[in-house]
């Protein structure tokens, strides 16, 4: 609690007087808080015109936002109805999700075949027939009438109808969605999970729940001539068509393999030109500038520049990336041990030179000792920041899961592809990441990391 | 000690022989762990080197004796193009062509006055590391003080904090960056973003780390005095480590410049998108006059931004993993 002072006005002043200095501020050291706060926030409002964002916002396509975010969770179903003048036909798209002959729970139809209902979950479903479609929203029934060239907005229609060129559209929500022409009626039908995830339905295992998957490899009639049921599983699942497994798990091999080979070489090359570069060990200023100035080339000229480069060189593939991160790193590298090495403690070199020991012994003795637990902690870190840069170097052609997730993102319809490879390198970083700690606080004590 | 006779090695009592014993034994272990470090390593390398190189589309022996053939074949018409198209100046070469179309990229100003087209990418990217920078690091600042010990008690908040720190960090930036392009359609909002939300975790982590080592006595005093929470973070906390954050974030906003400029050529606009372009054209001094600006510009802001961090916080903000 706060209580309140009792000083007298003249005491107060009294004080003030005393103490000039702590009562009077310096204006320009006072204002320059607040005039920095400024500047910076006139910067950001004059870039929020630079980039012209709320032109960009009013254009964005917001409704795709939720579409793409429920697609890395959910899957979608897309049968039609067609009228043919034979009657109605239920088609499914090649490679549709749900196999070859499907027979979802959620579409039945009259013995007839001349009525088909599909359930939209809820209260909601529609009945498909010949000339018209019934559907029930909410409970609440409306009749879209089919004629010879479009399909009419049923009167009773609310705002969740859209007519555009004689076709007819509407939402159910996250359940999915429907669009009625005068030919054919489309059907979108969504539902939670990652669809087919372990085997295709091309596979012999496809629908089949873990446990008979197990069954069936441990006991049951052998599957294909001369292989195990179980290599038939492992097969099937790496090449599982949508999901390709097999691919993944390369792509991302490769993003790992890039990350550690370019590191160890910058590392292991990095090491030698350090003690060039260092100002205390070679003495010669012409040797210490050049090499300094080689490691900020090799720095700025920047990892994407550089993987560009190779790409061109070698092609495709993981080796750009890994001469990319090398040629950064030995720059970033090289800088950060020259730096080290010009702060070891002198006297353990003194030490061993008055031994009597060669320059090449007193630098093994005297100073290697010293900084290899240092060189060594700041290589693993870059190793682990390198994990993460390859996956975007990858994607401009330097090899590795980078390139398959944008192509992933380009196609507009494999999110869940895309959370997928998300999930693996998130679980990647976060192991190397833990591995990296782990090592460094060994190498160089818990409190230096 | 007594006087050690040279000819013969000094006699050991048994304590010390027992010692000297366990050394050369430690010794030995040491030896035989570097040794099995080193062996590991070079199979793990060998290993990959070999599965790299099986994956990649050229091969590495197979392609090293063209290794210069690109750069030897990718040289513009005479240096001064390189500058030309630099400026947006008219090149004599010019065809009507792509190649050659340097003036068709200027930003006019006012009047005669323009601004050259990889001046104006060049400006783009810078715009967009130095805004995520600050958005980065703004949402970072509020939230390093829940994640650290000293500050808060509870620690399932921590947990969580921290937990979200780490997600926004090992995130692909590409992802959000093609997520968001495909709503908002490509360019520099998208990377904004991505390089932003990457910088909320990683700027957060080192934020919270410099908050935990604190010095606490300020905070003491203005708790006894009965201020309330966000008065102790405001008036004991924050003007010790301001310095500090202030440091990380001008080092994040280096990292940021080159973050941007990749998240460009991914379709993030800026530079980036310009020199990947040029590039795939074979558009040799148009790609020469784009690295040649993007190595001034790295070199210009990293001294800028060391010399500024030397000023606040000395050389420590050097050193590095130590």
């Amino acid at each position: 609690m706060m209580t309140t002072s009792n000083l007298t006005d003249e005491r107060r002043s009294e004080l003030k007087a005393q103490y000039a200095d702590v009562f009077h501020q310096d204006p320009v050291k006072k204002f320059r808080p607040i005039a920095i706060v400024v500047a910076l926030v006139a910067y950001l409002v004059s870039c929020f015109f630079f980039f012209n964002i709320p032109q960009v916002f009013s254009d964005a396509k917001w409704d795709r936002a939720g579409l793409y975010m429920a697609d890395w969770v959910s899957w979608q179903a897309q049968p039609k109805f067609r009228f043919r003048d034979e009657g109605l036909e239920l088609q499914y798209p090649r490679f549709s999700p749900l196999g070859e002959n499907p027979n979802p729970d959620w579409i039945s139809s009259t013995e007839a075949g001349d009525v088909y209902r599909v359930d939209f979950g809820g209260n909601n479903f529609i009945l498909v027939q010949e000339g018209l479609v019934e559907v029930t929203k909410n409970g609440q029934r409306y009749d879209v009438v089919i004629t010879d060239d479009a399909a009419l907005l049923p009167e009773n229609a609310s705002n969740a109808f859209e007519e555009r060129n004689g076709r007819v559209s509407l939402s159910f929500g996250f359940a999915g969605n429907i669009e009625i022409r005068n030919t054919q009626v489309r059907v979108w039908r969504r539902f939670w999970g990652w669809e087919n995830f372990f085997f295709d339905p091309s596979s012999a295992y496809w629908g089949m729940n873990g446990f008979e998957v197990l069954t069936m490899i441990a006991a049951g009639p052998q599957l294909e001539e001369g292989q195990s049921n179980l290599s038939v599983a492992v097969n099937d699942f790496l090449y599982n068509a949508e999901w390709q497994h097999a691919d993944v798990f390369m792509k991302l091999l490769q993003t790992i393999v890039m990350a550690f080979v370019g590191t160890l070489f910058a590392g292991v090359l990095a090491f030698p030109l350090a003690f060039i570069a260092a100002r205390n060990i070679t003495r010669s200023n012409a040797a210490n500038w050049f090499m300094k100035r080689f490691f900020d080339f090799l720095r700025s000229v920047d990892m994407l520049i550089w993987a560009l480069f190779f790409t061109r060189s070698f092609g495709p593939g993981p080796i750009a990336g890994i001469a990319a991160i090398f040629f950064t790193d030995t720059g970033t590298l090289g800088k950060l041990y020259s730096e080290a090495l010009e702060n070891v403690d002198d006297k353990q070199r003194e030490g061993v030179k008055s031994l009597g020991a060669s320059p090449v012994e007193v630098q093994r003795f005297g100073v290697v000792p010293q900084v290899l637990p240092l060189f060594a902690s700041q290589a693993l870190y870059f190793w682990e920041s390198n994990t993460r840069s390859a996956t975007i170097i990858g994607a401009v052609g330097a090899g590795g899961i980078g390139l398959k997730l944008l192509e992933a993102m380009r196609t507009g319809t494999d999110w869940e592809n895309v959370g997928y490879m998300v999930i693996l390198i998130l679980i990647v970083v976060f192991v190397f990441d833990n591995i990296s700690n782990h090592l460094r606080s060994k190498l160089i004590g818990e409190e230096a990391r | 000690m007594g006087a050690v006779s040279q000819s013969s090695p000094p006699k050991l009592n048994d304590a010390t022989k027992a010692v000297h014993q366990h050394y050369k034994e430690l010794a030995r272990t040491k030896k035989l762990y570097s040794f099995l470090t080193i062996g590991i390593l070079s199979v793990i390398l060998v290993a990959a080197l070999w599965f790299a190189n099986a994956s990649n589309s050229g091969k590495f022996i197979d392609r090293i004796p063209y290794f210069f053939d690109f750069v030897l074949n990718f040289l513009p018409d005479d240096p001064l193009e390189i500058f030309r198209a630099l400026f947006d100046l008219p090149s004599p070469y010019a065809d009507g062509s792509l190649k050659y179309d340097y003036e068709e990229g200027r930003h006019y100003l006012f009047g005669d006055f323009y601004l050259p087209e990889y001046f104006y990418e060049m400006l783009v990217t810078l715009n967009i590391a130095f805004v995520s920078t600050l958005l980065g690091g703004g949402i970072a600042f509020v939230l390093c003080f829940f994640a650290a010990s000293n500050l808060v008690g509870s620690k399932a908040v921590r947990f969580v904090v921290r937990r979200i720190m780490e997600l926004l960090r090992a995130f692909p930036e590409i992802v959000i960056a093609g997520l968001l392009a495909a709503i908002l359609s490509l360019g520099p909002i998208a990377a904004i973003a991505a390089v932003s939300i990457h910088t909320i975790g990683a700027l957060g982590k080192l934020f919270f780390e410099v908050v935990e080592n604190a010095d606490m006595k300020p905070d003491e005093g203005l708790r006894a005095a009965g201020a309330s929470w966000l008065e102790r973070v405001r008036f004991a906390i924050v003007p010790q480590v301001l310095p500090n954050f202030t440091s990380y974030a001008l080092l994040r906003a280096e990292i940021n410049v080159r973050a941007s400029t990749i998240i460009g050529a991914v379709g993030g606009g800026g530079i980036g998108e310009v020199f990947r372009l040029s590039l795939s054209r074979d558009h040799a001094a148009k790609t020469y006059a784009i690295i040649l600006l993007l190595f001034v510009t790295i070199i210009a802001v990293d001294q800028l931004s060391g010399w500024l961090r030397r000023k606040m916080v000395g050389d420590q903000a050097f050193q590095f993993g130590a």
